[in-house]
């Protein structure tokens, strides 16, 4: 089994990182890269930024940030939020991420993510998809944080994406985001199970045992962390003792 | 900048994003040049090769600007070179992606693609993606004088790729991760040239300390 990634996720809106429940009614952190510093010296493995109001105003804000981020973070970005082109994503690229994230573009033009793959390569491609479960094991996916329906059942769009070159899925629960209750470990379970890329387990990590259960059950490749970490819940370094001591593999660890 | 000042020139030969190498090296306290001009790197006391992308791009780019002449030259005058990713692929004879498209010639050895499947006969994912461990290769129990001087086995580094340099000289071969059951060659050296597969600018401390090690030679 390959390394389990531990990543912190940062929603940001306009300058702050925010957080919400269900992706909504948000509310102000902090500074963003204040905490990205944090996470970073207590040995994240992958950070995520999030533009959450981008697909609102059709433009992604975080440049800046990304770039003040990559001035003393050295572990791979995802970016998201607002990506609607291949000069979007060269953007973001050139200002130190490593691969953006797209959501809503890529339910309203599918060719924008062979679009970026052919350019950049599929490993610059991480396929967002906000999740709500609409029956028994059936999911449809949703845009702009969760408001907007697109009709497509969640296990048919991951599969068309992958198709299409998305190199990973970051797979966020609506239902689950900000509750703490855990993540929604059957939808995880239903997208690993359908798809080679690695799936990143994003929505509901309220207490470190959750990623377990994710990882074990849901076969989470990664798992992406907000809540647990911006109020200081648990740090990277505490997630990380406890997947090593039931037996996951992590990356092994060491600070200086 | 003042050229006479600049403590490493990066390569640019248009191909990635070089910001991240540039800033893990202005992290460690140096001054960082980003090029393209033959002259300022032959007279920088370090320089990098970085790289993502297709080897035969990178080639392209290099010998279109002339520098792979360039790099060569300063490989033989001794200077340290240190490769990154496919700069370090670019650094063996020749590569069998898309065909078979020769190298920069510094270190013996071919590019191939890393195996789909496992040692054991599972379908595995390429490419290589994500954090992997730095061991020994089977031929070396030390890492005294190479790049890795200060980093023990297991340090984790961070992989994204889809070939892999074979130095056909165990002595070139400084670690390898292990993917699938596979050894994958994750840093090479000979003398005064070295590469890393991994992107130190990605890996944290422990590619920091690559970097400073890197500094020191």
């Amino acid at each position: 089994m390959r390394n389990v990634r531990l990543i912190a996720r940062l929603d940001i809106k306009g300058p702050n990182l925010i957080k919400g429940i269900h992706l909504e009614g948000l509310r102000v952190i902090g500074a963003p890269n204040e905490h990205a510093l944090r996470y970073y010296q207590q040995g994240v493995d992958e950070l995520i930024y999030m533009d959450c109001v981008a697909s609102l105003y059709g433009r992604n804000n975080l440049r800046e940030i990304v770039l003040g981020a990559a001035q003393d973070v050295f572990v791979p970005m995802t970016v998201g939020g607002g990506v609607r082109s291949v000069d979007d994503a060269s953007d973001l690229l050139r200002c130190g991420a490593d691969k953006v994230a797209i959501n809503t573009a890529a339910v309203a033009n599918p060719a924008l993510i062979s679009q970026i793959a052919q350019r950049f390569g599929t490993q610059c491609v991480v396929l967002s998809i906000e999740a709500k479960r609409i029956d028994h094991n059936r999911w449809e996916a949703y845009t702009d944080n969760g408001r907007e329906r697109t009709g497509l059942d969640v296990i048919e769009w991951v599969r068309r994406g992958v198709a299409l070159g998305a190199g990973e899925i970051l797979l966020t629960s609506v239902d689950r985001e900000g509750t703490r209750r855990g993540f929604d470990v059957p939808l995880v379970r239903a997208v690993t199970a359908e798809v080679s890329v690695p799936v990143i387990a994003s929505g509901g990590m309220g207490k470190p045992e959750d990623l377990v259960e994710v990882v074990q059950q849901g076969q989470a490749d990664a798992v992406a962390m907000a809540d647990i970490l911006h109020y200081q819940r648990a740090s990277v370094k505490d997630i990380r003792q406890i997947a090593q001591t039931v037996g996951i593999p992590v990356r092994r660890y060491e600070s200086g | 900048m003042n050229q006479d000042k600049v403590d490493v020139a990066i390569v640019d030969y248009g191909v990635g994003n070089l910001l991240s190498v540039r800033r893990g090296l202005e992290h460690c306290g140096v001054r960082v040049t980003v090029t393209n001009d033959p002259d300022t790197i032959v007279q920088a006391p370090r320089v990098v090769l970085p790289g993502v992308g297709a080897f035969t791009n990178g080639m392209a780019g290099l010998r279109r600007r002339g520098l792979d002449t360039v790099v060569r030259e300063l490989a033989r005058r001794g200077r340290p070179l240190l490769s990154i990713c496919l700069g370090m692929q670019m650094l063996l004879d020749e590569s069998d992606e898309f065909g078979c498209t020769a190298g920069l010639g510094l270190i013996t050895g071919r590019v191939v693609m890393v195996p789909s499947v496992t040692s054991s006969g599972e379908p595995q994912k390429i490419p290589h993606i994500g954090w992997n461990a730095l061991v020994f290769p089977p031929d070396r129990d030390s890492w005294k004088d190479t790049l890795l001087q200060d980093l023990e086995p297991g340090a984790a580094a961070y992989f994204v790729h889809s070939f892999m340099a074979h130095p056909a000289d165990a002595h070139d071969r400084i670690a390898d991760c292990i993917y699938g059951g596979i050894s994958i060659p994750a840093v090479v050296g000979r003398g005064n040239v070295m590469g890393c597969q991994f992107h130190p600018e990605k890996s944290g401390q422990v590619g920091l300390r690559v970097l400073r090690t890197f500094l020191r030679m």
